[in-house]
């Protein structure tokens, strides 16, 4: 019902509705089972779809790695089940060494890109956008639609290559030439990389849809009175983080084309010099540069982490003003800080690559421009801290979550400070303490962030609420687990313990961590068992949950909470609402909470 | 079998949880929702002092746990100076990590829910703001300050009686080459490589300069105290020269050769000794993923006195003089004399 209207300006959309829903109050189009739930332009349901087939990879993206811990933790130890399940891959019951690596790849790409990226950002920036900026929908509700189901096949063509003859994709979730251009060079670079690739277009262009829409409605179809600087910060965080994608995702399809080009059309942009061990052969190649990926790829990948992080950060913000019943601190700082993170991530690139014979000065421009991201990430942790002080903090799941994201937030971003300089990186760099690092910024963190989301907004989605005591368990195991897993790692990269070996068994300056690793895998496999309990938790409760029986269950202020508990598609049954005021009005004036919708009182002061 | 009963002991944990949680939920209907919430946010309140308690005292424990099986005494100068910068940054790191991480526990536990206590509407202030924009600030450049000081003297050019060595990783081991008396590596081309021919770095015979070049698997050698500078190749794909002992490292590009260099300050037998470990060796590791051997090409340092050192390059016979050995035997006991005579 929105896709014809929102072609029209922002004041005709609230007219042309207005007299629609007149006529049709609390009754939707006729829907059939193919337009509700599957072709569906509701972008409520658009989320729940990005949402489930995020749930749905997370499963598979961290069943593997249980797999590949248990190489790990194990070495010595065989599992003739895997054997069965796997079957060549891990003859005698033992993973080999090129499913260990297609395993630590696909893990990385599916985590990183169809989990973090298509499962965080498509859930919440469809969800909360519209919802609370005051929109019916997006501005493009097919585009919208086009964006999940480009993300589905992204989905199905990287499923598909799990079970191809030559296996996934193996070089790594960052697939480095010439590595990644040479089937003879490695299994896993044969068809397995053509599929990854593929996978990976259509996951950019599921990734530019969606972004281009969020951006545009989020500038365009705010309603009346909700100023740019009334916005909730989900929103901010969500704006910037469309705004990076939409800016580094073509690069990344740009060197992926190039690879394509080297791989079939006997190129060279990445290729020099090599001869092929396997096949005794020398190629053709001459005058390329693997470098040249390096930099094209992390244009991306390094935008690519706030890209997971900083949603997480919104969702975050959002849920603990509201639950320590106060204002967040520092608002303008808040935005003011999610803008510069964004700015710096697009020049900070090459401090992935300072031991690529990168040169020196360059380097040392990079530590600067990187280590200056440490300020705003800084402003951004005293501010939550702030909000916590001298608040009334009810211990909700989700609030419980957003303290583990700030916890987790600050453990890996000081180790950033360690990476980011040159002169650390050189001993540190591709160790267990990049692991570690990165798994608890941006991997545990946003996870951690999304499950604040998910919890808070539940009873929103479904009208009905996740049961609290398998969230608070999922909670104290999963943010106890995650540090007895990832803080020991740090010590393994101390020691200078290389990332990506499946066996350390055959070095005399590595193998004394081998009870550590035991100890780490089976960590991993409780925190691992942990979240299919939360799965369990979200379907169970979709279903039996308990209901929600009041339209603001949290009491909170932003528009979402505003709407009936099951809204329909076009989300306000009538006029939609006009905001008079910004998102934080918690504890003001002593009154608990005050909705955006109330106007001024006579002598109110403005925050 | 043993697998099937940790499915079958997961599946009933999982039960009976699943059970307890729709018990509890039925209980905090019958309590009302408000004495539910209650209760939940002392135990949770409490919960996050019992988490900060114990995970300060993880950390003492795990840092005395690994502390003696990380960083042995860096062999190289540049390694001490990493070294310092590592110093330096954990005890300005963990300062913040320590405050921020108490702040955050205490915080939660202290300002949990009461009826009696209303929240204070503090949306924000511009001093504090001020603050904790530029102390960070300061810190970080410090620590940029440090830094770079230590990454231009790591980086910097390489002394002048630097011994060149070159290295290159192919899958999956590492081949290395010295330039022989003339100081001078002969010309190669990766056409030229053949493994059969038992030239694996596809060296130039008509090139003078090739011809007393050393080319060697085995171990690479290094004199303690000299400067050293390797020449880092890749015959395939990225390989990365990792030196844990020396803390260094730099990335094998096929097409494009990089540069490291460093002191060895020990020799492979005192640090046996220094580290109390018989097993002791200078090992190379590839740290950047080049396939299904990655993690089992390993290279060995051996780093010698000068003598040692003469000794053991006047035992290895130049790829040159193997290669035509091989070929056309009376023609090359001729050349090998004719190099020897150099």
């Amino acid at each position: 019902m929105s896709t014809d209207s929102t072609i029209h300006g922002v004041d005709e959309v609230v007219v042309s509705h207005d007299l629609h829903d007149a006529g049709h109050e609390g009754h939707h189009h006729k829907e059939t089972f193919i337009t509700k739930y599957i072709f569906s332009q509701d972008h409520k349901m658009i989320c729940k779809q990005f949402l489930i087939t995020g749930m749905i990879w997370a499963v598979i993206g961290g069943l593997m790695s249980v797999l590949f811990r248990l190489q790990l933790g194990y070495p010595d130890s065989t599992f003739p089940w895997l054997e069965d399940i796997l079957g060549k891959w891990a003859k005698g019951g033992k993973i080999q060494p090129e499913a260990y690596y297609a395993l630590v790849t696909m893990h990385g790409t599916v985590l990183v890109f169809f989990v973090l990226t298509g499962g965080l950002s498509g859930t919440f920036a469809n969800f909360l956008i519209p919802l609370q900026i005051g929109a019916r929908d997006m501005a493009s509700p097919f585009l919208n639609m086009l964006s999940y189901w480009f993300f589905w096949m992204a989905s199905v063509v990287m499923i598909t290559s799990l079970f191809i003859e030559t296996g996934p994709a193996s070089g790594g979730w960052t697939s480095y030439p010439p590595l990644s251009a040479l089937g003879d060079a490695s299994l896993g670079s044969q068809a397995g990389m053509d599929y990854w690739i593929t996978a990976m277009a259509l996951f950019v262009v599921s990734s530019l849809l969606g972004g281009l829409n969020y951006i545009t409605t989020i500038l365009n179809m705010r309603t009346k009175g909700m100023s740019m600087t009334r916005l909730p910060l989900t929103i901010w965080a969500l704006f910037f983080t469309a705004t990076l994608g939409v800016l580094s995702f073509p690069v990344l399809l740009s060197g992926l084309i190039l690879l394509l080009f080297d791989r079939h059309g006997g190129t060279s942009f990445y290729l020099s010099d090599i001869f092929i061990s396997a096949t005794q052969k020398a190629l053709p190649n001459e005058g390329g540069s693997p470098i040249l990926f390096q930099h094209l790829f992390w244009f991306l990948g390094h935008p690519e982490v706030y890209i997971i992080i900083l949603p997480a950060m919104g969702l975050v913000s959002e849920v603990m003003a509201i639950n320590s019943r106060k204002p967040i601190f520092g608002y303008m700082a808040m935005i003011g800080s999610l803008f510069a993170i964004t700015v710096l991530a697009f020049l900070v690139w090459a401090h992935h690559m300072f031991v690529t014979g990168l040169n020196p000065f360059l380097g040392s421009v990079f530590v600067l421009l990187t280590l200056l991201i440490a300020v705003p990430s800084a402003i951004k942790v005293f501010n939550w801290l702030t909000t916590l002080w001298r608040g009334n903090i009810r211990f909700t799941p989700a609030m419980l979550f957003a303290i583990g994201f700030v916890s987790m937030f600050i453990s890996g971003g000081l180790t950033g400070v360690f990476l980011g300089n040159s002169t650390l990186d050189i001993h540190l760099h591709d160790t267990m303490f990049i692991i570690a690092h990165f798994h608890i910024v941006m991997g545990v963190s946003a996870f951690l962030g999304m499950f604040c989301g998910v919890y808070h907004w539940f009873p929103k989605m479904y009208g009905r609420y996740m049961n609290n005591t398998m969230a608070y368990i999922h909670f104290w195991v999963t943010f106890t687990g995650a540090y007895l897993i990832f803080w020991p790692m740090h010590y393994e990269g101390l020691a200078g313990m290389p990332r990506r070996y499946v066996d350390y068994s055959g070095w005399s300056s590595f193998r004394q961590f081998g009870d550590l690793n035991r100890f780490i895998s089976t960590v991993a496999m409780v925190v691992f068992a942990v979240q299919l309990m939360f799965v369990f938790n979200f379907f169970y409760s979709i279903f039996k949950g308990r209901k929600v029986t009041s339209k603001n269950p949290w009491q909170a202020n932003t528009l979402e909470w505003t709407t009936p508990i099951h809204a329909g598609h076009g989300n306000w049954p009538g006029e939609i609402p006009e905001v008079h005021r910004w998102a934080y009005d918690y504890g003001k004036d002593g009154k608990d909470f005050i909705l955006q919708t109330e106007p001024l009182g006579a002598d109110e002061q403005h925050h | 079998m043993s697998t099937y009963f940790l499915f079958a002991i997961l599946l009933l944990g999982f039960v009976i949880t699943f059970q307890i949680a729709k018990a509890s939920e039925y209980v905090g209907i019958l309590k009302g929702e408000k004495k539910n919430n209650e209760s939940n946010n002392r135990i949770n309140g409490f919960l996050m002092i019992v988490f900060l308690v114990l995970g300060l005292i993880g950390v003492y424990w795990c840092n005395d746990l690994f502390k003696d099986k990380i960083l042995g005494k860096a062999a190289s100068d540049h390694g001490e100076k990493i070294d310092s910068m590592l110093y330096i940054t954990i005890a300005m790191t963990g300062i913040v990590f320590f405050i921020t991480q108490i702040l955050l526990f205490w915080f939660s536990f202290r300002y949990q829910h009461s009826e009696k206590r209303k929240s204070f509407y503090f949306p924000h202030n511009n001093k504090l703001e001020v603050i904790w924009t530029v102390v960070p600030a300061i810190a970080l450049t410090v620590l940029v300050g440090f830094g770079l000081m230590y990454w231009f003297q790591i980086t910097g050019e390489a002394p002048k009686n630097a011994m060149k060595i070159e290295i290159t990783g192919k899958q999956f081991n590492w081949i290395y080459r010295y330039p022989g008396k003339d100081g001078i590596f002969g010309k190669k081309y990766y056409r030229n490589i053949s493994d059969a021919e038992n030239n694996p770095l596809g060296l130039l015979w008509d090139d003078p300069d090739t011809h007393d070049d050393i080319v060697t698997s085995s171990a690479m050698y290094m004199v303690v105290n000299q400067p050293v500078k390797l020449i880092i190749n890749s015959r395939d794909v990225i390989h990365d020269v990792g030196l844990t002992a020396f803390r260094m490292k730099m990335d094998a590009v096929p097409g494009t050769p990089t540069t490291m260099w460093f002191t060895p300050k020990y020799t492979t037998a005192e640090m046996k000794k220094m580290t109390n470990n018989p097993d002791f060796e200078y090992e190379i590791s590839c740290d950047q993923m080049c396939g299904k051997g990655h993690f089992s090409m390993r290279g060995v340092i051996q780093v010698v006195s000068e003598e040692d050192f003469v000794l053991w390059r006047s035992k290895q016979v130049p790829n040159y003089a193997q290669v035509m050995k091989d070929k056309l035997p009376a023609q090359a006991t001729d050349s090998v004399k004719a190099v020897a005579a150099k």
